[in-house]
């Protein structure tokens, strides 16, 4: 394994990635419309918004500040960011060192306050109100997330993402309760924080229903455009970070072409699996008041902690 | 033979009661039924004392001078409280309180639960020990709400689900026996035998045996009625019809406190600490104070003495967590004579709140005039119960105060305040019930009054002597208790 | 570290599953799905018990696991539904501390069980004993259920939930009790099921609910 190959596997894994991600987003709401009866938009739906998007003039008010312009840049460099370091096709990348999975949930803590900002920078009320959502829904996601992300290091000894998918890739299949714990808790966390239903309703066009799309609401052309991609790479990095905590089998090392190929196909056979998953998850779940979030994120919690426990209960 | 007819009877007797308890003769039938087990009971006790502890059946039941005393005072308190729910039952159901169907329920009930008692008392294997003790809450369960009115409820409701739970923690420690005894004796039905875990209980693994008996004391302590477990018996006891009361406070509490003492004989054998005895002191002192001050709160009778059950089990579970000859033999006697004298009051206060029509105490007023053997019957039976000589329960309490003396001196003043206060209490409650103007009406049967009297005679002559195959069979059962 | 063989992971994916319900149990708001989540720790405990039966080829623990498919899985959770159509009750609206808390106090609860548990696992001699610290933690959960409800049917189903925790804990440290003992405790399980039933009716005739706030009257005056 030289630096070349090393640099170009990672180069091509984070291009790959930004790629579909419009496609995943398009695939979870084809499932969808699938799953409800409807004929859906196709799966290339995402390509042709963001590409319409981009061909108009950006529209901001008149008191928007830097921050608001510069907002979905930073978004959008963070999530891409976020998912280039995801060992999703191959171990041991040059970026490797820094997929920790600490410093994960601090880039998506930093976008999150980003965002929430820019939504309060206009001054529309419902832009505050999405943005107070945001903040109680990441302040109780947060701990969560950080405790499945403990309990899934504890079997590896180590929170580095790579070391953790090397560690259970390679080992023969034990059912680890713990992780089946981690699992379930990760999944609610995922749904929190992308929005999805059961805490939000990413198609609603009722503003006092909504939580990220309200603080958006002010985006138009390439900004909004950008948004829309980071939302979707965000979908795509919490999948990506399960799929590698917890069904990390098929994964290759770099340099090895061979594996590659394998890792590809078994990639896109795992995103289409999750992408489905999650399409019925919110087909047969209905959105929660707002109110209830706190228990379905503590439940998250504890489901985590639960995990954690019976680790060293039973595990060691 | 003897047991085979002191555990059919009653349990045969549960099963006629519930097709024809609703008869006319069906009291007379249950006092048949207990007089047959008491009969019975008489002659597996004179087997006892001629031929020492005897194992039964395969191992699975074991009489020996402990429980074998115990099995003759419930077999002779069901008879007698058998005998007084004849009339109280009928005054009941004259003055609408009760329909045919519930009696039919009481009898069969009545009858099923003097079965599981001595089941639980002769029983050698400890697990089916929990599986009667649960038993007999199940079957008394329904009877505390006969009344059906909504404070039977509460309190039928509170029994069920705190001793329910108490049971439970029972379970668990049952289970850590069994679990330790498993290593030692080997898995199958040995390991629960009684008698196999006192022969071995030096090997049993100290730690598991220790967290055990907690379990254990706060399981069964429930149904003891030891503070701070103790907020179901005020209730059930007032709540339920009397003879109810009486055999709960003369007889389910006694099991329950046999079945924690034969946990406490395992538990110190394998400890070898006072550990065991430590716990057992420190509830039974604090149910003694707790109910001593709570008792002069009280303005039901029926709760007054209910109060007062629990303080005299928290004296016996002191008497045998102190440990040694005396405050065994002590524990014994005062078992018995709290038997006798708590249930005779009962018996009493049943009749006196049937002429009131109440039980609340500033309504009653007068008993001696309006009937005076239930006046004299209560006050005799308040006076023997609050320890005044020459009844036997100044003879126990007596012999109490005298090891605890000798052997935990610091516990005796808390002993004597809370004996005052209680005195005080009662005696203050009772006297203007028993003396001053009579306000009670005529009762349209006659009272039955017998037992109450022949319980105090029994009380009265245990103070002044105790017969010395009485003393003997308290002497072994306290050293087989150590 | 050495995996362990597939009937002990087994078995400690089926203890954590009964913990997770213990959890769930806590936390559900509908009676309904109480009395199902119920009937499923019955048979995840069935299945427990028949790994344990099947890896140590003990016997007896098949009929254990039998009779307790018998009374846990089928009969308690039939008897229970037709109580609770025949008394329409179906939610139980508010718990006496809300349920974030709950689940807190729950958690202490479990690291509780576990210190108390570790040091006799380390003296049991099955393979299970490991489980031991979990079966602990589910009664204690059972228990905090049944004072932090206000219905009464949701006290008697931790209390049964209780009831199925014991039993876990005696599968755990002791391969069973011996069959004389389980076959009495099943007994006073359904007789005091029965007896609850019946109590449910005559509570509903007098307060016309099942408000556990009617039953708390009597207090020391």
């Amino acid at each position: 394994m030289s630096i070349t190959s090393g640099i170009v596997f990672q180069v091509l894994q984070s291009v790959l990635v930004v790629l579909i991600a419009p496609l995943m987003l398009g695939w979870v709401n084809q499932c969808r419309a699938w799953l409800q009866n409807r004929s859906g938009a196709g799966i290339w739906q995402p390509y042709q918004v963001l590409n319409k998007l981009f061909h108009k003039d950006a529209v901001l008010a008149h008191n928007a500040s830097s921050l608001f312009r510069a907002t979905p840049y930073i978004l959008f460099g963070c999530m891409w960011l976020a998912v280039g370091i995801v060992p999703v096709l191959a171990t041991s990348l040059p970026f490797a060192p820094a997929a920790d999975v600490i410093a994960l949930v601090g880039l998506f803590a930093l976008a999150r306050v980003f965002v929430s900002l820019a939504g309060m920078d206009i001054g529309t009320s419902f832009g505050t109100l999405g943005a107070r959502r945001e903040m109680m829904i990441g302040f109780l996601a947060e701990p969560a997330m950080l405790m499945t992300l403990f309990t899934a290091s504890l079997i590896s000894h180590s929170t580095s993402l790579v070391t953790i998918v090397e560690t259970l890739a390679h080992r023969e299949l034990v059912i680890y309760p713990s992780m089946a714990f981690a699992a379930v808790a990760f999944l609610m966390v995922l749904l929190a924080e992308n929005a999805r239903i059961p805490i939000d309703n990413p198609a609603t066009h009722l503003e006092l229903t909504m939580i990220h799309e309200a603080m958006i609401l002010e985006y138009s052309a390439r900004h909004l455009a950008l948004v829309e991609w980071a939302a979707s790479l965000k979908l795509t990095a919490y999948i990506t970070i399960g799929i590698a905590m917890f069904l990390p089998w098929g994964i290759a090392q770099a340099g090895d072409w061979a594996g590659l190929l394998i890792a590809l196909a078994v990639l896109a056979v795992k995103l289409a699996l999750a992408g489905a998953g999650l399409a019925l998850l919110e087909t047969i779940s209905a959105k929660m008041r707002i109110f209830r979030a706190p228990e379905f994120l503590g439940t998250a919690f504890m489901l985590a902690t639960l995990g954690m426990l019976i680790h060293f209960l039973l595990e060691i | 033979m003897e047991l085979l007819l002191v555990l059919g009877v009653p349990f045969a007797g549960g099963i006629v009661l519930a097709f024809w308890g609703h008869r006319r003769f069906a009291p007379e039938l249950n006092s048949g039924m207990s007089l047959l087990t008491l009969l019975a009971a008489v002659g597996l006790t004179a087997r006892i004392i001629a031929d020492g502890p005897i194992l039964v059946w395969n191992e699975t039941f074991f009489v020996d001078s402990f429980n074998v005393f115990l099995v003759a005072l419930t077999a002779f308190v069901a008879f007698t409280t058998s005998l007084f729910s004849r009339p109280y039952m009928r005054i009941e159901l004259n003055h609408g309180r009760l329909s045919p169907n519930r009696l039919r329920l009481y009898h069969s009930m009545y009858q099923m639960f003097s079965f599981t008692m001595l089941l639980a008392l002769l029983t050698n294997n400890v697990g089916i020990l929990w599986v009667a003790m649960e038993a007999a809450t199940l079957t008394t369960v329904l009877l505390v709400s006969l009344y059906r009115t909504p404070a039977s409820l509460e309190a039928a409701w509170k029994y069920f689900i705190l001793c329910g739970v108490g049971i439970a923690q029972a379970l668990f420690g049952t289970i850590l026996l069994y679990f330790a005894a498993e290593k030692v004796l080997g898995s199958g039905g040995t390991a629960l035998l009684w008698t196999h875990l006192n022969e071995v209980k030096g090997e049993l693994e100290p730690t598991v045996l220790g967290l055990a008996f907690v379990f254990l004391l706060v399981g069964y302590g429930t149904k003891v009625g030891l503070a701070p477990l103790h907020n179901w018996l005020p209730d059930a006891h007032a709540e339920g019809p009397t003879p109810i009361s009486a055999v709960l406070s003369g007889l389910l509490l006694n099991v329950a406190l046999y079945a924690v003492v034969r946990a406490k004989v395992l538990a110190e054998g394998a400890l070898g600490t006072h550990f065991a005895g430590n716990l057992m002191m420190g509830f039974g002192l604090l149910s003694v104070v707790v109910a001593a001050f709570l008792l002069s709160r009280q303005k039901d009778i029926k709760r007054l003495f209910a109060y007062s059950s629990i303080e005299h089990m928290g004296l016996m579970t002191f008497a045998f967590g102190m440990g040694g000859a005396l405050a065994t033999f002590a524990g014994l006697l005062h078992m018995t004579v709290h038997s006798l004298t708590k249930s005779a009051i009962f018996f009493a206060v049943g009749h006196a709140a049937q002429k009131s029509g109440t039980q609340v105490m500033a309504d009653i007023r007068g008993l001696i005039d309006s009937n005076p053997t239930i006046g004299w019957g209560l006050m005799i039976g308040s006076l023997a119960i609050l320890g005044t000589p020459p009844f036997g329960v100044f003879a126990s309490e007596f012999l109490l105060l005298t090891a605890a003396m000798h052997q935990q001196p610091w516990a005796t003043p808390f002993l004597l305040a809370a004996l005052g206060v209680a005195f005080a209490a009662i005696f203050g409650k009772v006297q203007p019930m028993v003396f001053g103007t009579a306000t009670a009406k005529r009762l349209p049967h006659p009272p039955a009054l017998i037992p109450v009297f022949v319980h105090l005679a029994i009380v009265l002559l245990l103070g002044l002597y105790i017969p010395p195959y009485l003393a003997e069979w308290y002497r072994q059962a306290a050293a087989l208790i150590g | 570290m050495p995996s362990l063989p597939l009937s002990s992971q087994l078995i400690n994916l089926f203890a954590a599953l009964l913990l997770l319900l213990a959890f769930a149990m806590l936390t559900q708001r509908r009676i309904l799905s109480l009395i199902n989540l119920f009937a499923l720790q019955g048979f995840v405990l069935v299945l427990s018990t028949g790994v344990v039966a099947y890896s140590t080829h003990q016997t007896h623990l098949y009929y254990s696991a039998l009779l307790t498919l018998i009374l846990k899985v089928l009969l308690l959770p039939w008897i229970l539904h037709r109580l609770i159509r025949a008394l329409n009750v179906r939610w139980d609206v508010e718990t006496l501390i809300d349920i974030p808390a709950t689940m807190l106090i729950g958690i202490v609860l479990v690291i509780f069980a576990f210190n108390l548990a570790t040091p006799i696992s380390q003296i049991a001699g099955t393979i299970t004993r490991s489980t031991l610290g979990i079966a602990t933690a589910s009664i204690l959960l059972a228990f905090l259920m049944m004072i932090t409800r206000r219905k009464a049917v949701s006290q008697v189903i931790g209390f049964l939930a209780m009831e199925n925790g014991l039993f876990f804990a005696a599968t755990s440290a002791t391969y069973g009790m011996p069959m004389v003992v389980e076959l009495g405790i099943a007994l006073d399980v359904l007789i005091g099921t029965f007896i609850f039933g019946v109590f449910f009716f005559h509570i509903r005739e007098t307060f016309e609910s099942l408000d556990i706030h009617h039953l708390e009257k009597l207090k020391e005056r």
